[in-house]
């Protein structure tokens, strides 16, 4: 380990602040982004352009009551957001964020920093399944059992479809996966995996077109309809910080990182790489709230049918050609084959 | 001594948390009590060294294997849980018999007779385990055909928990 | 280092601790919770001997005692609502007869 703890706190601190303001950020951008969608104006009176709106949102969170519903299991109940936040904040520590120095911008470089995201990002379910469970409502309840049903099913086809990918990399650290994109981006040589990814990260975020744990029109708010307070504030964060994980993951993943295109990651200055990759991440997060507004929520049938009739093939079939393509063609990547 | 201190800390925390699954009332309880202990587990692999199992652990058992069970529970009704008094003591007998052979056995013979061999621990982050297990898999003479018999053994699986749960009486559903 | 002594004690402790559960329980989701919890111990024993022989072996049984714990939780949740759709209890002692 030869960084400076100085370096470490410092990228520690920026990253913590830059993980919570680009969830505080998208709220804003998703209600603004939603009044475009359907012309109307939005919260535009908190500060210029209404950029104060997250602010204003949390001085109304903290100091709303916070109800305990009767029946409920108050120490499960009081447990289930710090549940839903946590993994998805531990999540954020493995994106590199560009170079500095030729050493990776991230919080923990490691080896198996693939693995870890989706391991951790996993844990995300259990908040909002024991949220359903300890509410004592049947409608959070059921929430809860689509939603676990629905992340298990999607979480196989989300792994298979990185499997392909680390197949070519040959490597599962993150920032390395950068760096062998410096000549070529992952979308191009693996268009299937990002197609099928694109699709998994929708779901295993439970955003439109795939939010059957909170459906509102069946089940009120799902897991989330008894909570108020900062307590529903936290279920909140969690979804917007796995969603610029998953959006920024796509960006490492497919779209080089914080690769320049036409230009040699070496080559960049850190700042410019910097910008590169929030500027993928962010036409992700803005893709979330497009497609939230554009296309219509499953049926729960049809997204069964979708995760194991559609996707979980097609990623196998991408694995397989992957597979037969890297053994036909020899060594491949850097320390790709041994 | 850090290091020791850590490990009873997680150790702690998943003998604690076995210890609530074993005894709560609540089924859903007892399930959420051995994410517990699973975590915890999951962290003594990696003070273990092994990243790559730590990880392993808590994305197949923690993300899957438990959701499957909780999944399970939520179907079933919340029955209040009636345990068989009778044999805990069955158990105990059991139990403290295991331990007992495992901890007079333990100090003799091959337990000691191999030389401690450094092992790449977290802060070490150059000698992940995730390549030697993986080329493990791979060697001919090796695990290759466990590793064969293993996904063999999953689809198996896969079918016949398919086969075993499908609808037998009604065909009028749509779809399914 | 941790102790590889400390290590076996604890997995010795947890497998106590899933057969008293087993053997103990009627519901049976709680007795494949407590198999998991033996399969974990297993685990920890296995990377323990594995740190101590510096050998890779013992890390790849873990492995394979997830994909059995996988094929088990599976077949094992797809019985259960068999018994519950047949039954309408969770109770084993319950099962008592091998015909329909």
């Amino acid at each position: 380990m030869d960084v400076p703890p100085l370096r470490t706190a410092v990228t520690i601190l920026v990253g913590f602040g830059a993980m919570m303001s680009l969830a505080a950020g998208m709220t804003l951008v998703e209600r603004r982004l939603s009044a475009f969608i359907q012309e109307r104006y939005g919260p535009n009176r908190v500060g210029p352009f209404g950029l104060l709106q997250p602010l204003a949102d949390l001085i109304k969170f903290v100091f709303k009551e916070e109800l305990l519903p009767a029946g409920a299991n108050p120490v499960l109940f009081k447990l289930a957001p710090a549940l839903a936040a946590i993994p998805a904040m531990l999540t954020f520590a493995a994106i590199p964020f560009g170079f500095y120095d030729g050493r990776p911008i991230v919080v923990a470089d490691m080896e198996i920093g693939v693995l870890y995201i989706l391991a951790i990002g996993s844990l995300g379910v259990y908040g909002i399944i024991l949220g359903g469970w300890a509410s004592n409502n049947k409608y959070s309840l059921l929430g809860g059992l689509r939603a676990s049903a629905q992340m298990v099913s999607y979480e196989l086809s989300l792994v298979l479809s990185l499997v392909a990918v680390l197949a070519v990399t040959g490597d599962m650290n993150l920032s390395r996966i950068v760096l062998a994109q410096d000549s070529l981006w992952n979308v191009f040589t693996q268009p299937l995996a990002c197609l099928v990814f694109l699709v998994t990260m929708f779901a295993e975020t439970n955003r439109h077109p795939f939010d059957f744990a909170e459906c509102e029109p069946e089940l009120v708010g799902g897991f989330h309809t008894e909570y108020s307070g900062m307590r529903f504030a936290l279920f909140f964060l969690g979804e917007y910080i796995a969603m610029v994980v998953m959006a920024a993951l796509m960006a490492v993943l497919f779209f080089g990182g914080c690769d320049v295109p036409f230009l040699a990651i070496a080559d960049t200055p850190w700042w410019a790489g910097a910008l590169a990759m929030l500027a993928k991440t962010g036409f992700f997060l803005v893709l979330y709230v497009w497609v939230r507004w554009t296309l219509p929520r499953f049926r729960y049938d049809q997204l069964m049918w979708l995760g194991w009739r559609v996707l979980l093939p097609l990623s196998l079939l991408n694995l397989a050609v992957t597979g037969a393509w890297l053994a036909l063609s020899g060594p491949a990547g850097p320390g790709g084959a041994h | 001594m850090a290091s020791l201190l850590a490990f009873l800390l997680f150790a702690g925390l998943a003998v604690v948390c076995a210890l609530v699954a074993l005894f709560h009332r609540s089924v859903v309880h007892s399930a959420f009590a051995l994410l517990g202990t699973l975590l915890g587990v999951a962290d003594l692999f990696l003070q273990l060294g092994a990243d790559y199992l730590a990880m392993t652990q808590v994305l197949i058992y923690v993300g899957g294997i438990l959701v499957l069970i909780l999944f399970g529970l939520m179907l079933t009704p919340p029955d209040r849980r009636e345990l068989r008094p009778a044999r805990i003591f069955l158990g105990l007998a059991v139990t403290g018999a295991g331990a007992l052979l495992f901890l007079t056995r333990m100090d003799s013979g091959a337990w000691k007779a191999a030389p401690l061999q450094e092992l790449p621990d977290l802060a070490n982050q150059a000698s992940p385990t995730a390549e030697p297990i993986g080329l493990a898999f791979l060697e001919r003479d090796s695990w290759l055909l466990a590793f064969e018999f293993a996904s063999v053994i999953l689809l198996a699986a896969l079918v016949g928990a398919v086969f075993i749960a499908r609808r037998r009486f009604r065909v009028d559903d749509e779809g399914a | 280092m941790i102790p590889t002594a400390h290590v076996h004690i604890l997995a010795a402790l947890l497998f106590g601790l899933g057969i008293l559960g087993f053997l103990r329980q009627r519901n049976a989701i709680m007795l494949l919770m407590s198999v998991e919890l033996m399969l974990n111990s297993a685990n920890l024993s296995f990377l323990a001997a594995a740190r101590e022989q510096g050998n890779v072996d013992g890390a790849m049984m873990p492995l394979f005692v997830l994909v059995v714990a996988a094929a088990e939780a599976a077949v094992g949740l797809a019985l259960i609502i068999i018994l519950f759709r047949k039954r309408v209890s969770l109770d084993v002692d319950l099962l008592r007869s091998l015909r329909d």
